[in-house]
């Protein structure tokens, strides 16, 4: 990983930030808004000179930090991430869609051309990729923030680690943990729901089985996921592939043990085990 | 502040009251090592913090955290005395901070270094010696790379001591000449005849010492008597169960070699659980422990 | 308002103050006097309750908040209450909560620092901790209480949190009168019956409590209720039910020379096994009664110059609580499970004098993929199939580690 060097940040007394979006909602930017307060303090130490969302102030390249949010789902946005790169000395991709390439990867199952005439009145014009991936698949990232959204206390605690030189403290591990430490109870064990909490790294807080709905997956795999044998263990009780496949394919679809996972207990793909 | 000759501490009441030091001088040894003096803010805490040597501090930078960093020494003026790599979040801190830096201190923690010689009465072998009149204990001691800093106390103690103790020789070992730490106290050790011999893994142009791994060197080291022989290392794990073998080769018993441990320390006080290896919590039952009670379990691996 | 019991039988009335020796009889709406007593004390009364279709650990004001007529089921990875119906308040086993998350809360704070003038000082918070009282701790309970006393008070160094908590906490024990499927605390020797460690046990009778006080505030509390002295009839029932409990435990895990059997099974290729189920997600080490790990995080203010130190429950399960400036130590599902199963069954004897298991059960309910710890053991019990037979590590005998410093 790279970090700015000492060097580097005399001779830059801020810190250059820029915001760039590829193929998502907007709502991990949101986050960044929504920070508020600490928007300002975070202004004394950082200056922001590329974020359509929030100016139409747009300064040129180079820039110390990039955050990237969204996939790559065009042939333009797969050129144009390189020349973000380029430009960018420390690259942060933030969200689902820029980690994992967002609930659009979903087309990645698909076919293209059947969405395009589904959507479109006439989708001779829309020129668009196969399949909807992280911007990693693309370009080397310096830092992955995953949620979605991301959370906004991770993204100021990123930016702190990055301006100070330092790794920066994302838990990688599961859901189950805060879940528990703010004690809730275990709604797969209590309740036969299907959670993904064991298997999705931390982040949110725990927020869904806290209202008694089963993990969604948003933060994507945590560390070292045993995806395989939640998902034997969920079929063989009382939830149904068809239940559980489109739970594995959400919002981080495309994260590799996620994706695997669900390509295997898929009913209709090959690597079924359903059968 | 001073070094104690009791092997273990009274604990303090509250294990997480901290207290302020300032770092009052900074040196840079070789890429990613350095050593500071620390000035505790309150004199009086100063004055009463007393350390075994091979006892480690937790230093805390507020808002990153905290690290457990061996005792070095102290300096000519009594200060606390810390060598660091920087490898994390709060080392990188403390370097980056540099001179005039305030930081938090909790400590001292753990088990370190026997303070004794090894006697004829409490040796566990009977040997010829053991008619012969009254020897004093030898000592052995073997460093590798930033391992001296915890031993660098520990041959402070010995040194004033010099005269309860009986052959000494330090070995150390690093990757290059630059990279062997405390080179200006050689010196001052050898004239308090203290064998100090150094081995590098690669030599520069003008390097005269010795060339490859530690224990070839102490396959050469005379042990007159194995017997009474204390041998302390630290290092590399891997370094340090070679450098025990060895020992163990040449007739020390298992029972009077000592290693240093590493783990994870969050609270250094065996309350977090991060430390363990099998029945032992490295912070509190550590970080030197006997060779026999821990080789078992270094030979299993991810333990 | 006094309640008086109205049974038939022939009582002894009770002139003198309680004995800690004799059993009492109480009625039923006796524990909301007992409640009252307690809540005007200033404690917060802590005890079962009905949330989320699972029986929790809560604040309880009043007796008609307790799971009346409720019972439980649990198996490996599964667990549901239903009402039945019947009269009584704990007619059901323990669930998802611990009493462990209000002596060692999952969050608190342990420290904090301010900085002026870019010199930082330190503070301890100030021991001003609740004051509970737990209603309706279970033996096993009582006895992973003991195992945590002897970690956080009985060390080389005391938690000041758990010490604060824990000596203001009063303790009213139940003895168990059904045992859930995953219940084996008649093999760790923790249960059912209550026997030590509480100020006052319960055993609930069809129409009334058998009551005993094990300590001076629980004798106390018996004078201000003026319990009539249960007579033998009392004594038979509750013997019976206590009895129904042991009947009803099948779960086993035989300890015979566990702490030897793990320690020198460690590259036994059950672990191989049980790695490709485990998840590594923490449930085990959250629910267990006795786990103890945590983390210290820092909290920062905007400004950088107030800082809060934060004590976080952590787990071995977790890839980073092994985190060195070398690596990660335990790099695989495999060794971090086997380090919870040799900590808590093996190694913890040489730590703390005895196992770090009570047999309650919550880690094999509360795997979300029902692992049993009692299978796990059984297995490697088994000598591995020849054809995977690896070397048996050796180890220092028991009582080499025991000691830590060798003995000459």
């Amino acid at each position: 990983m790279n970090t700015l060097n000492s060097e580097e940040q005399a001779v830059i007394a801020k810190p250059r930030l820029a915001v760039f979006k590829f193929a998502s909602c907007d709502g991990c930017q949101l986050q960044l808004l929504s920070c508020e307060d600490e928007l300002l303090s975070l202004a004394d130490s950082l200056e922001i000179v590329h974020f359509l969302e929030a100016t139409s102030r747009i300064e040129s390249g180079p820039y110390d930090i990039a955050l990237v949010e969204g996939s790559i789902t065009t042939y333009a946005d797969r050129k144009r991430i390189h020349e973000v790169r380029h430009q960018s000395k420390f690259l942060i991709t933030i969200g689902a869609c820029a980690t994992a390439g967002g609930i659009q990867a979903l087309k990645n199952w698909g076919d293209r051309n059947d969405f395009l005439r589904c959507v479109y009145a006439h989708p001779e014009y829309i020129e668009t990729l196969a399949t909807s991936t992280a911007i990693a698949d693309h370009i080397p990232v310096d830092f992955e923030l995953r949620g979605c959204p991301i959370n906004r206390f991770q993204l100021l605690e990123v930016l702190r680690a990055v301006l100070a030189g330092r790794k920066p403290r994302t838990p990688s591990h599961s859901v189950c943990l805060d879940c528990k430490r703010r004690g809730s109870v275990c709604i797969a064990v209590s309740k036969d729901e299907a959670c993904l909490g064991p298997i999705t790294q931390s982040g949110c807080g725990a927020i869904c089985p806290a209202f008694n709905r089963g993990c969604y997956g948003c933060f994507g795999p945590a560390s070292q996921p045993n995806c395989d044998s939640l998902a034997d263990w969920y079929l063989r009780g009382r939830i149904s592939a068809p239940k559980l496949v489109p739970l594995l394919r959400n919002f981080n679809s495309n994260a590799a043990d996620f994706r695997t996972c669900g390509d295997r207990v898929d009913p209709s793909s090959d690597q079924g085990v359903c059968e | 502040m001073s070094v104690v000759n009791r092997a273990s501490l009274p604990n303090q009441l509250d294990p997480w009251k901290t207290s302020t030091v300032t770092v009052n001088r900074l040196r840079a040894h070789t890429s990613g090592v350095f050593s500071i003096d620390l000035s505790f803010e309150d004199p009086d805490v100063g004055k009463q913090f007393e350390f075994v040597p091979g006892q480690f501090n937790m230093l805390y930078v507020p808002g990153v955290g905290e690290a457990a960093i061996s005792i070095a020494g102290t300096n000519v003026s009594g200060m606390l005395q810390h060598t660091i790599r920087t490898v994390g979040a709060v080392t990188t801190a403390i370097e980056k901070g540099g001179v005039g830096m305030s930081l938090g201190l909790r400590g001292p923690f753990g088990r370190g270094w026997p303070l004794e010689p090894v006697t004829n009465s409490t040796a566990k072998v009977s040997t010829s010696t053991k008619n012969d009149h009254p020897k004093n204990g030898d000592v052995i001691i073997v460093a590798g790379g930033i391992g001296l800093a915890p031993l660098r106390s520990m041959v402070e103690h010995i040194g004033s001591r010099r005269a309860e103790y009986g052959t000494v020789s330090i070995v150390v070992g690093a990757r290059s000449p630059g990279d062997l730490l405390y080179q200006d106290e050689y010196e001052d050790w050898r004239s308090r005849k203290m064998k100090v011999i150094c081995t590098v893994d690669r030599a520069s142009l003008d390097w005269k010492g010795q060339i490859g791994v530690v224990t070839l060197l102490l396959e050469r080291l005379e042990i007159s008597h194995p017997s009474l022989t204390t041998f302390m290392t630290c290092g590399p794990e891997v370094m340090m169960r070679y450098a025990a073998k060895s020992a163990i080769n040449r007739g020390i018993p298992e029972a009077q070699i000592y290693v240093t441990l590493e783990r994870n320390m969050n609270c250094a006080i065996g309350l977090c659980g991060h430390c363990q290896l099998g029945p032992n919590f490295i912070c509190k039952d550590g970080p030197v422990f006997r060779y026999n009670s821990v080789s078992a379990l270094l030979r299993v691996q991810e333990l | 308002m006094p309640t008086f019991s109205t049974k038939s039988q022939p009582v002894k009335p009770v002139n003198q103050q309680p004995s800690m020796s004799t059993s009492y009889r109480i009625p039923k709406s006796d524990l909301q006097r007992l409640i009252e007593l307690l809540r005007c004390d200033g404690y917060t009364v802590v005890g079962p309750k009905v949330e989320d279709d699972a029986i929790v650990y809560a604040e309880i004001g009043h007796i008609d908040e307790l799971p009346k007529g409720f019972r439980n089921s649990q198996d490996p990875g599964k667990y549901r209450v239903e009402q039945t119906g019947h009269k009584n308040l704990f007619e059901f086993n323990v669930g998802p909560h611990s009493w462990k998350q209000f002596l060692f809360p999952p969050r608190a704070m342990v420290a904090s620092g301010t900085r002026e003038a870019n010199r930082w000082t330190f503070e301890t918070p100030p021991e001003q901790q609740p004051k509970f009282a737990f209603l309706g701790v279970r033996s096993c309970e009582l006895a992973a209480i003991a195992i945590q006393d002897r970690i956080f008070l009985q060390g080389s160094y005391v938690d000041p949190i758990y010490k604060a908590r824990r000596e203001s906490a009063l303790i009213i024990a139940i003895n168990c009168t059904v045992a859930a499927s995953t219940c084996f605390c008649t093999s760790m020797k923790t249960g059912p019956k209550c026997r030590i460690g509480y100020d006052l046990a319960l055993t609930e009778l069809e129409d009334g409590f058998v009551i005993q006080s094990e300590t001076e505030r629980g004798r106390s509390l018996l004078t201000t209720l003026k319990p009539d002295e249960a007579i033998d009839k009392d004594l038979e029932e509750a013997r019976i039910l206590e009895q129904r409990a042991v009947e009803q435990i099948s779960k086993q895990l035989d300890t015979t020379n566990i702490r030897d059997l793990l320690l020198g099974n460690l590259e036994h290729p059950r672990w191989d096994e049980v790695s490709t189920r485990c998840l590594s997600c923490t449930n085990c080490t959250m629910v267990c009664p006795t786990c103890f790990c945590s983390s210290v995080s820092e909290v920062v203010d905007l400004t950088g110059d107030s800082v809060h130190r934060q004590r976080e429950w952590d787990s071995c399960f977790n890839l980073d609580f092994s985190y060195t400036a070398n690596g990660i130590v335990r790099n695989d599902r495999r060794s971090r499970y086997r380090q919870w199963l040799t900590h808590k069954l093996a190694s913890w004897y040489d730590q703390f004098d005895s196992s770090g298991c009570v047999g309650c059960g919550r880690c094999i309910t509360w795997c979300p993929v029902g692992i049993d710890l009692t299978e796990e053991v059984a297995a490697i019990r088994q000598p591995p199939s020849s054809n995977r037979m690896l070397p048996v590590i050796a180890l220092p005998n028991a009582t080499c580690v025991l000691t830590k410093e060798t003995k000459e």
